[in-house]
């Protein structure tokens, strides 16, 4: 492991153990985060790219498990830690922006009372000190006039402004790493650009490493240095960004990227592309490829075996198209 | 030129929302203000805005679940709000809805076959014996296996359970369909398979849609107009490809170079817009986009505070609400460069 890798996890899984049997939710999952890198988790509902982040913040809730793997920050194994450990670890290390700004700030306290929580808390800061703190960050993310807008209730702005604070909060104590979940999902187009451009100039600015979980792969294209893709609680494809988009590779990542209505100027309209099916059901995963019944390369291996993630091109694929020993006739 | 299928001429809705001690009311929540639109037969009409324009009361108010403050609505060349009750009812079962969220438009204690007959049971549309057959027809007909009929909602996915709903409205035999953002909800590898089913289902049986949607990328792909709202207004309709092509007002511009492009060595330098969409409760009285416009400056004698700028043609089919076009009075001024 290299210096400027912050957080590295190795073969991590995650159960959700349920009356009617055992979810994988996550299965044998691998990647790192280096300084002042995004990296962004892609995968549809269902594929474990949330859970992954929960994991990583040790904020998963029973049933869910990690029954196996290591997530190291800076290279210490944050799974080995106490709970008060781990508390000095979120926050002021790692910090989180969730999905749902309506719902995930508390709307009784002011946004003056929630951050300037995290920020006594974390940062040790006298009550004035800490609210001057608050403003800064309040400035920092774009709120007009902070001074005024400090005192607000949540339900006294609108989605994008609270997503903005949810920012700020995160961003209080000044975290190496941050894990944006889905930051812009509930948000208007308009808006989802404002974040997006703030995550990029936030990262400039104070170099700090994010790791952005998402379904939407055009906010992937705006803002990722590598990405890994996510199906059924595996990795199947882990790339740069630049080669997922210009070469898909994976036949999941590739009918994923055709499916997006473009916005190129065509004269006629073709039909969509389709992945057929649906994601199989978790409770009962096929034994091969958990990609096989949809894919249109199927081949009679996928249904029996399951493909281990080869290394091909300097990415890493899970796919039998990519077996080195498969021959060049397999793969054309 | 053909009959428009549907005319909204001038309509309104406002909502009250504050009333002083008389029950007078003092603050008005402008949803939809002074819109008009025609919807020809057969085509998809794309209706795009972000949340909290009034895309959505457009929606409800021409499959009559609201009734409009001012203006007329006019349906197959009759005006709604003329008819009788009856009448009306028979007339709005030719106009169905599909929903936004799949999981709560669906009664989790029916099962799908019971969901999708159930309006042609109210209705009495057909004989009880030939029910189950149009049904099974319906359930084929969106892609679904007619053994699914005695299954729940719960037991469906996302995508499926869109298709019921589908099936619900076609039920009806309708001639128009108003999809309110249909595949918000969902995935993005199933929102390919039920848009490219609802263009399917529109050639199969010559349905005109209304389609609801936040994002310009979605109904690129179905529609053959587009029109795009901003805080109860329409300020843009064009075909189309010449909407894409050629967008003219500065929040149609604003809103196209918002979506994210697949493509990172195409990471363009987007206009991003300052601030929020401003509040529809007691709007100021120019244009409803002045505070956020950042296109003011090339305007030299402009009154877009002060004054609303009129819905007008400055090429043939391509309609636009903004003084820096067309003639507010009559052509003088040209398209400025910015």
């Amino acid at each position: 492991m290299t210096d400027d890798m912050l957080l590295e996890v190795r073969d991590l899984t995650t159960d959700f153990e349920m009356k009617r049997g055992t979810v994988h939710a996550v299965i044998d999952m691998s990647f790192s985060v280096a300084k002042g890198e995004v990296l962004a988790i892609v995968g549809e509902s269902g594929s474990g790219k949330s859970v992954t982040s929960l994991s990583v913040m040790g904020l998963l809730q029973p049933p869910g498990r990690v029954v196996r793997g290591e997530i190291l920050y800076k290279g210490k194994d944050l799974l080995a830690l106490s709970k008060h450990e781990m508390r000095d670890i979120r926050g002021n290390h790692i910090s989180m922006i969730f999905q749902e700004p309506m719902t995930s700030l508390n709307p009784v306290l002011t946004i003056e009372d929630q951050l300037t929580e995290s920020i006594r808390t974390h940062m040790k800061l006298d009550k004035h000190a800490a609210a001057a703190r608050a403003i800064d960050m309040l400035h920092l993310v774009g709120i007009p006039s902070p001074e005024k807008r400090i005192k607000d209730y949540p339900h006294q702005m609108s989605g994008g402004m609270r997503q903005r604070v949810m920012t700020a909060i995160a961003l209080s104590c000044d975290p190496d790493l941050l894990i944006a979940d889905e930051p812009t999902t509930a948000l208007d187009v308009t808006i989802q650009a404002q974040i997006l451009a703030l995550i990029n100039e936030l990262r400039d600015k104070i170099g700090m490493a994010v790791l952005l979980i998402t379904h939407d792969l055009g906010v992937v294209a705006e803002t990722a240095d590598r990405v890994v893709v996510m199906y059924c609680g595996q990795v199947v494809e882990q790339a740069t960004a630049a080669q997922v988009f210009e070469r898909p590779m994976h036949p999941y990542t590739l009918g994923l990227l055709e499916s997006i209505p473009t916005m190129e100027d065509t004269e006629v309209d073709e039909p969509l592309y389709m992945i057929p099916g649906m994601v199989p059901n978790p409770l009962n995963m096929p034994r091969g490829c958990a990609f096989a019944a949809r894919c249109a390369r199927r081949m009679d291996r996928c249904v029996s075996e399951m493909p281990p993630l080869y290394a091909a091109e300097d990415r890493k694929l899970r796919c039998f198209l990519f077996d080195p020993e498969a021959g060049e006739e397999a793969r054309s | 030129m053909t009959e428009p299928l549907v005319q909204l001429k001038h309509l309104s809705k406002f909502f009250p929302v504050d009333t002083d001690l008389l029950g007078r009311t003092t603050s008005l929540l402008k949803a939809v203000d002074d819109l008009s639109l025609d919807i020809l037969p057969g085509e998809a009409f794309g209706l795009v805005g972000e949340s909290g324009c009034g895309k959505t009361t457009v929606g409800k108010m021409l499959v009559n679940l609201y009734t409009p403050t001012a203006g007329e609505i006019w349906y197959e060349g009759r005006n709604v709000a003329s008819l009788s009750a009856r009448q009306r009812r028979k007339l709005c079962c030719g106009i169905q809805l599909i929903f936004q969220d799949p999981y709560s438009s669906l009664n989790p204690r029916m099962t799908v076959g019971d969901i999708v007959s159930e309006p042609i049971r109210i209705n009495n549309l057909l004989p009880r014996e030939q029910i189950a057959d149009r049904v099974g027809y319906l359930f084929n007909a969106v892609g679904l296996s007619a053994n699914y009929r005695n299954r729940f909602p719960h037991e469906f996915s996302g995508g499926q359970r869109q298709r019921v709903g589908i099936a619900r409205a076609l039920a009806m035999q309708p001639r128009l369909i108003v999809c309110d953002e249909p595949v918000s909800a969902l995935d993005v590898s199933i929102q390919a398979q039920v848009l490219n089913l609802l263009s399917d289902l529109r050639e199969e049986f010559g349905l005109t849609y209304l389609f609801i949607a936040h994002g310009l990328n979605v109904v690129k792909h179905i529609s053959d107009r587009v029109g795009v709202m901003y805080l109860g207004r329409l300020v843009e309709v064009a075909p189309k490809r010449e909407l894409y092509r050629n967008p003219l007002h500065p929040y149609t511009k604003a809103l196209l170079s918002a979506i994210p492009v697949t493509n990172p060595a195409q990471r363009r330098k987007r206009i991003l817009l300052e601030g929020d969409v401003s509040s529809p409760i007691d709007p100021a009285p120019g244009c409803r986009f002045a505070s956020r416009c950042y296109a003011r400056s090339g305007c030299t004698s402009c009154d877009c505070e002060t004054n609303m700028p009129e819905l007008v043609e400055v090429s043939p089919d391509h309609f636009v609400s903004c003084y820096l076009f067309g003639s507010q009075d009559n052509g003088s001024r040209l398209a400025p460069r910015f």
